[in-house]
């Protein structure tokens, strides 16, 4: 069977499982309340679509420095890098964004909470994305090192040429996901009057009352960030593979 | 060449086992050599002896931790920048090849030509076209590692060393992982190149192969030279009786 046709079987008997699931729950639809505002929806979409990209791309530098400290092979550094990924990984990400905001934000004198939101999912997720890629790096054989040295390539060229071509392809499924969590995570954003999707839906329930013709789409909203990313994360995958050897 | 050691010390640091405090293990011990001039070196010896951690000493590519290294009356250096520039001008092999996975045979071949001498891409090509024909390889210079049997590995692992054009090659146990086909196809690569002048020091446990191509021989033991010389002596009239012993089971069929 061609993969295509399997996954969009798989597809219609999911839906088929969630549309029964809708009909015996007997739920009477009001769509045209929330159609209303489809406008409020569009508009936290490409929020969430601009915070998502913003601190994507923050959290894999926010990820790389870290890994750095991990990896110095300097006490104070290490401990420094071990300190700000166990404390991220050990508390919920409502708090560091609250903590965030209201104490560390204004403290500093930052006010505009984009910047905010943007800088406390980067660091949250970074946390994740300097362990994965600390795993990375020290996946590479201590043998390609050699090697690089023995040819008489520099520190950073045997980074830049030998290790991170090859920790990029080990690290790449777990980054994916990892930036997955990242998109759906930026839903918490909410919390400190972000205007992304999530909070859009919310307003929108407020106002119409259709608590489920509210938050379906955003569901739909979300995956259609979520298995594009995944899709371009497969099809990297498949173009960088080798075989170690 | 003409390589002089003297009171060569290699010492790491041990983590505590079972059995063992955790210390200082000497690898090198006060080893001391002087070849004379020599095209090939072959370091012989039981495993564990120290051959490998002076073949690394020797290709520059750890620090001794005291004593002294000259070839041809030139001190190896201790800090990296200098070692680095030191290995530029050498070319190592190692057991297990350390080809790049992520590469073609080619690339490997390229990448210190393009990234280290500052070759051109096709001033790289050009010299590697070259000996990739004549060993056979060029039909393979577009796979990957992974596709490359263990003896093709191996060949362009020393390929890879020599398309710089190093002083010397520094061979670490090149056949050791070898089934015994592809094991002759590599040493009667290196054969071949100890024909045309190629200066090495090889590590090996390969008796045969060493007498055919060594001019002189040191047996290193317990971190010592305990026997060198020249290669006919050394194998046909062992002094030592260690050397002889060793020789017996080496050869032994």
């Amino acid at each position: 069977m061609p993969r295509w046709l399997a996954h969009t079987i798989v597809a219609a008997l999911f839906a088929g499982a969630i549309a029964a699931a809708f009909w015996r729950a007997g739920y009477a639809w009001n769509w045209s309340a929330v159609w209303d505002y489809r406008q409020k929806f569009l508009q936290g979409w490409l929020v969430t679509v601009a915070l998502s990209i913003a601190a994507l791309a923050a959290s894999i530098a926010v990820g790389a420095a870290a890994a750095a400290l991990l990896r110095s092979g300097r006490p104070l550094l290490e401990a420094t890098g071990r300190t700000y990924v166990e404390l991220i990984r050990g508390t919920p990400l409502l708090v560091q964004l609250l903590i965030g905001f209201y104490v560390v934000a204004s403290a500093v004198g930052i006010e505009n909470r984009y910047v905010v939101g943007v800088a406390v999912l980067a660091l949250f997720s970074g946390a994740y994305m300097a362990e994965i890629f600390r795993g990375g790096l020290d996946a590479i054989p201590r043998a390609q090192l050699d090697s690089a040295r023995a040819i008489g390539l520099t520190p950073w060229q045997a980074l830049r040429l030998v290790v991170l071509p090859q920790a990029v392809r080990i690290v790449l499924p777990a980054v994916a996901g990892q930036l997955v969590s990242l998109v759906k995570d930026s839903s918490l954003l909410s919390v400190i009057a972000i205007s992304e999707f999530t909070l859009a839906a919310q307003e929108v329930n407020a106002f119409t009352y259709s608590t489920l013709e509210s938050y379906l789409p955003l569901a739909i909203g979300y995956l259609a960030l979520t298995l594009p990313l995944s899709a371009l994360a497969r099809w990297l995958e498949r173009r960088l593979r080798y075989d170690a050897g | 060449m003409n390589l002089v050691i003297a009171g060569l010390v290699q010492r790491f640091p041990v983590a505590a086992a079972a059995g063992r405090q955790a210390g200082l293990a000497t690898v090198l011990d006060h080893l001391d050599l002087v070849t004379g001039e020599i095209g090939a070196l072959v370091l012989v010896g039981p495993s564990g002896g120290g051959k490998s951690t002076l073949l690394r000493i020797l290709a520059g590519l750890d620090v001794p931790t005291s004593g002294r290294v000259a070839f041809d009356g030139v001190p190896l250096p201790r800090d990296e920048a200098s070692l680095r520039a030191y290995r530029r001008t050498v070319g190592t092999v190692f057991q297990a090849y350390n080809l790049f996975p992520h590469l073609s045979a080619l690339d490997n071949l390229l990448l210190p030509l393009i990234h280290v001498h500052g070759l051109t891409r096709a001033a790289a090509l050009t010299r590697v076209r070259g000996p990739l024909d004549r060993f056979q390889l060029a039909d393979h210079a577009h796979k990957r590692p992974a596709e490359l049997s263990g003896g093709q590995k191996q060949r362009i692992a020393i390929l890879r060393a020599l398309v710089v054009q190093p002083r010397r090659l520094f061979l670490d146990e090149p056949t050791s992982a070898l089934d015994p086909e592809m094991r002759g196809e590599v040493l009667e690569m290196i054969g071949e190149l100890r024909g045309e002048g190629t200066q090495f020091v090889l590590v090996t446990h390969e008796m045969a192969f060493a007498r055919q191509v060594a001019d002189a021989v040191a047996f290193v033991a317990d971190g010592r030279v305990i026997a060198h010389g020249p290669a006919a002596a050394f194998f046909d009239h062992p002094a030592e009786p260690r050397v002889r012993a060793f020789l017996e089971r080496s050869l032994a069929p």
